[in-house]
């Protein structure tokens, strides 16, 4: 059933564009959504299935973007942004803070499949320093000092 | 500071993003006007206005229109794309026009379209723009639900994570369904865009900017700004100054102003040392050049700079200029698409001399190096990206040529792990790591393979 409906919201989709190709992307990103946050060999399938296209052709997009992930992420998503005006107002003490709250290392994954921790490239929020996208969700004006309460905050909140 | 709001009209510092709050302050009125008027006279008011694009090129507005071919000319579907992919560090203008004035903006989407006779608008937004994304889908339904739009369908695509997609060539390949790479100029997208068909590109401020300009009649709305740069434009203040932000000011505005009144000044008791005016592809400004700087396309143009995104970003003394560009190479190494050579390599090889310089293990040469290869990319790429690298690295040995020779005498960073870009942990380098991590080979710089 679940697939029947993925399916018909792709249809909806398509039909907003001339060519079905230019729902490539809407689908992945409606099929990463569904998957919990990356795609797997079968999103690829049930996208190309739906639009026609090959899992090839899914994945050779899919590969050229940053949103698209292609290996299982943490249930959260942490990005702190390390692009020049949040790095001179102290991005690298709010990764490094992060860092030491999740004991993890930026680029990976805890343990549990809690967090993933990223650094990521301006995401147009420069003048809030330091942004940080948890859960593609903005945070402005991050400190250091903010981190340990972002954290627990997120541990709080039920799966 | 009182200076007139255009873009921002109406909004009393807050957000417009009710119809009705809308219309209360004479939105849709430019498009009831517009739509009384033919194409070519809503073209002709454009081109009285002197706008030019808010995206990047400063190309005029009206003149861009008014290469769309006519109907009768190509029948073909006309398209009206909306370049809202944002993404020049340092720019976060377009951000805050969606979230605070989105039924401007879409009026403003109806008049183009109207414009350009095309009954297919799509609205181009960056990936990580969620909110902005929710707030205009609602702004949409809005006027779906008062029939407002007409025959017109506006459909909002999202991006998904690449900055190239904000050069309009790219983002048309992407709005196909295709990986994001630039096409070859010409055919111009006028002529030849989305799906082969006459297109107009436009930037959010752009199109923002266009229910005023009816409004106002462009000759009025020409009074603003200085001569080439007319109007108002909405500056992205950021980096060490006190009060950052977004603000509407008529071109021309003294840049030092903008930074020492508007801003608040130089944050925490430091000083002024350097300013990137435009966005971090655009040549960065020495304090001193600061002083005479007005934020406007002849005078940036005249300091060897541009005005490109009017996004500002000041650095104070604790920058390393060294770093500030291992950093901003960084950024384009990791967003070039990889088309052509010359930016797919070069980006990296700038990267990884000015690593090497900055880890204190530069020799002259290196640094010799460094503008040679700037010098083989500039110039010789298919799209701007690649050139915009080695253009702000350039000039930020140019204009610190000093710190840079302190590096390579010094064996490493003056300022003794003092600089405020210290411990940078850029995203190309994380991916190194983690290709690293997994055994999936290893990627030879440039500098070892020479060796
Ligand atoms: C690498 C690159 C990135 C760009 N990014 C953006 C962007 O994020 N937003 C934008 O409006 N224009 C961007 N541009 C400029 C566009 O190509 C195009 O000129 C612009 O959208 C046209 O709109 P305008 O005439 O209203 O400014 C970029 C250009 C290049 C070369
Ligand atoms: S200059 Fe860079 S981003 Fe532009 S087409 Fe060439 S490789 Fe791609
Ligand atoms: S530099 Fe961090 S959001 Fe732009």
């Amino acid at each position: 059933m679940a697939t029947d409906t993925f399916y018909d919201r792709v249809q909806e989709l398509r039909a907003e564009y001339p060519d079905p190709r230019s729902a490539v992307m809407p689908a992945l990103q409606l099929a990463q959504a569904e998957h919990g946050g990356w795609l797997s060999e079968e999103a690829f399938r049930e996208v190309a299935d739906a639009l026609d296209v090959t899992p090839a052709f899914c994945l050779s997009i899919a590969s050229f973007y940053d949103m698209f992930r292609l290996e299982r992420p943490g249930r959260h998503m942490i990005e702190v942004c390390s692009n020049v005006s949040c790095a001179v107002r102290g991005a690298q003490q709010v990764v490094r803070a992060f860092e030491r709250e999740l004991g993890l290392e930026t680029g990976g994954t805890s343990d549990d499949g809690e967090f993933t921790l990223r650094t990521v490239e301006c995401i147009g929020g420069c003048g809030w320093a330091t942004v940080v996208a948890v859960n593609n969700r903005h945070r402005l004006n991050v400190q250091a000092a903010d981190v340990p309460g972002i954290v627990e905050e997120l541990r709080r909140e039920q799966p | 500071m009182s200076s007139p709001e255009v873009v921002f009209a109406g909004t009393n510092g807050g957000t417009l993003t009710r119809l009705e709050d809308y219309e209360a302050v004479g939105g849709l009125g430019a498009l009831r006007r517009a739509r009384a008027m033919s194409p070519d006279e809503v073209i002709e008011e454009l081109n009285a206005s002197g706008l030019r694009g808010r995206g990047g090129a400063f190309f005029p507005t009206g003149r861009k229109w008014s290469f769309v071919p006519k109907p009768d000319q190509v029948p073909k579907p006309h398209y009206l794309v909306v370049n809202a992919d944002e993404s020049e560090p340092g720019t976060f203008k377009d951000r805050e026009i969606m979230l605070r004035v989105p039924l401007r903006f879409l009026e403003g989407c109806l008049i183009a379209a109207h414009a350009i006779e095309s009954k297919h608008v799509f609205v181009y937004i960056r990936g990580e723009y969620e909110r902005e994304f929710e707030v205009l889908v609602d702004a949409l339904e809005q006027l779906r639900a008062r029939d407002l739009l007409g025959d017109v369908t506006i459909v909002v695509h999202r991006g998904a994570g690449a900055y190239i997609c904000g050069e309009e060539t790219a983002l048309l390949e992407s709005l196909e369904g295709k990986r994001g790479q630039p096409r070859t100029k010409p055919p111009f997208p006028a002529i030849a865009g989305l799906y082969a068909s006459p297109t107009a590109v436009n930037n959010v401020e752009s199109i923002a900017t266009v229910p005023p300009i009816l409004e106002l009649g462009g000759a009025e709305y020409a009074t603003l700004g200085v001569e080439n740069s007319t109007g108002t434009r909405v500056f992205s203040l950021s980096g060490n100054v006190v009060r950052p932000g977004n603000y509407e000011l008529p071109h021309g505005f003294p840049l030092r102003d903008l930074i020492n009144e508007v801003g608040g000044g130089i944050a925490g008791g430091h000083t002024l040392k350097a300013v990137i005016p435009g966005g971090s592809s655009t040549p960065i400004l020495t304090a001193a050049e600061v002083e005479r700087a007005t934020l406007d396309f002849d005078s940036l143009t005249a300091l060897g700079t541009a005005i490109g995104s009017a996004a500002v970003i000041v650095l104070d003394d604790r920058c390393c200029m060294v770093q500030l560009g291992v950093r901003v190479s960084q950024f384009y190494e990791h967003e070039s698409c990889g088309k052509c050579t010359p930016c797919r390599v070069g980006t990296r090889w700038l990267t990884q001399i000015l690593q090497k310089i900055e880890g204190g293990r530069g020799t002259q040469g290196d640094l010799d190096l460094l503008l040679d290869v700037a010098e083989r990319i500039n110039g010789k790429c298919l799209c701007p990206l690649g050139d915009s690298d080695a253009i702000a690295v350039v000039s930020y040995v140019d204009k610190f040529r000093e710190e840079f020779q302190a590096h390579v005498d010094g064996g490493g960073c003056p300022l003794h792990g003092g600089s405020s870009l210290d411990g940078v942990l850029a995203p190309v380098e994380v991916h190194e790591r983690h290709v690293h991590a997994h055994g999936l080979g290893r990627i030879h710089t440039p500098l070892e393979v020479l060796a």
